[in-house]
């Protein structure tokens, strides 16, 4: 039972860090498309 | 403790999350919405027409979330969607509300800062008329479910154009009316062969209400103004030759497998092939089309 619980809890911790990275890159990915955006409206309104 | 709790208590897998937002109907909304931009008289800077594109990728699957997360009785009750993540216990049904409202509030924002108010506001209507119009409202209420509520599925190619354009237009209106009289024919074949799960589950699907005969009827008669849709931009100058022949070609097959469909006297899904194959080409009609009038804006005469 405590094995079990054990791997319960480390299956948790993977899938928080797993959703944390791939958190981490969207985020990342958002900022960059926000930048090329104002860019392009700038360029637009040029 | 059993290993149904065990996997509902895990924090959700992002497989999950991906899967919630239904990725294959996603891919057609986004074809459409791209061609409905792609038609438009202008075309906009390549950062910002993705990011509309991306925006209704999102909106779409914001709406597809929660469209899972209020039917997950129903989706447990059916075989075809028994190994969802909420009715297969993958996922706590709050993540699926919060990921939805989530994913939707961003795509609206996302869509007008890339493009402008009109096409946000199309996103966001499409999204509430999905979730709201069709899921809550009509889907476990009348027969029309699928009449009404496939209008939802049809403002892609309109907001692809607003995001390029900022208006209306006629032809981007008949791409929305395309969809929305493509999409009785596409479901009811597909509800004829599996009627038994709508059965189960108490969806008001035509073939369960007003049986298999009128099922095959209405999906005859829908087809019928669907086709003269189809093939309007060609004389009414909004589409050349090349869409013209192709709308026609593709129309002419549509009816005649709606008529095969008509003439199957079959009640077994096993004996249901007519059905099965109008389901498979309505996909494969959808895309063609639309990557016609793409083809004939761009390399028409």
């Amino acid at each position: 039972m405590v094995r079990r619980v054990n791997r319960h809890e480390d299956e948790v911790v993977r899938r928080q860090r797993e959703r944390a990275r791939l958190m981490a890159w969207l985020l990342g990915a958002f900022v960059v498309l926000l930048f090329l955006i104002t860019i392009a409206k700038i360029g637009l309104n040029r | 403790m059993t290993t149904t709790t065990i996997t509902a208590t895990l924090p959700a897998d992002w497989r999950d999350l991906l899967a919630l937002t239904k990725p294959r109907v996603m891919s057609l909304v986004v074809f459409t919405g791209l061609c409905g931009m792609l038609v438009a008289p202008v075309v906009p800077p390549l950062v910002l027409g993705f990011t509309a594109i991306l925006s209704i990728a999102l909106g779409a699957g914001a709406a597809g979330a929660l469209n899972q997360w209020y039917e997950a009785d129903l989706d447990a009750k059916m075989r075809r969607t028994a190994n969802r993540p909420l009715p297969a216990g993958r996922m706590d049904r709050q993540t699926a509300l919060h990921f939805g409202v989530g994913l939707a509030a961003f795509s609206v924002i996302l869509m007008d800062l890339a493009a402008n108010h009109l096409a946000a506001l199309l996103l966001a209507a499409s999204i509430l008329f999905y979730v709201f119009v069709y899921t809550v409202w009509l889907k476990r209420r009348t027969p029309h479910n699928i009449v009404i509520g496939g209008a939802a599925g049809a403002f892609p190619p309109l907001i692809g154009w607003v995001a390029a354009t900022g208006e209306f237009a006629p032809l981007p209106l008949i791409l929305f009316a395309i969809i929305f009289l493509w999409t009785p024919p596409h479901f009811w074949a597909l509800s004829l062969f599996v009627r038994s799960d709508y059965a189960a589950a108490k969806v008001p699907m035509l073939p369960v209400t007003a049986g298999i005969a009128a099922t095959r009827r209405q999906i005859f008669l829908y087809s019928l103004p669907m086709a003269v849709a189809a093939i309007a931009p060609w004389p009414l100058g909004l589409a050349g030759p090349l869409y013209g022949a192709t709308a026609a070609a593709l129309s002419a097959a549509f009816l005649v497998m709606a008529g095969l469909v008509l003439a199957n006297p079959a009640t077994e899904p096993s004996q249901m092939r007519p059905e099965k194959r109008l389901f498979g080409f309505s996909v494969i009609y959808l895309f063609a089309l639309f990557a016609a009038l793409v083809g004939d804006r761009w390399f028409g005469a």
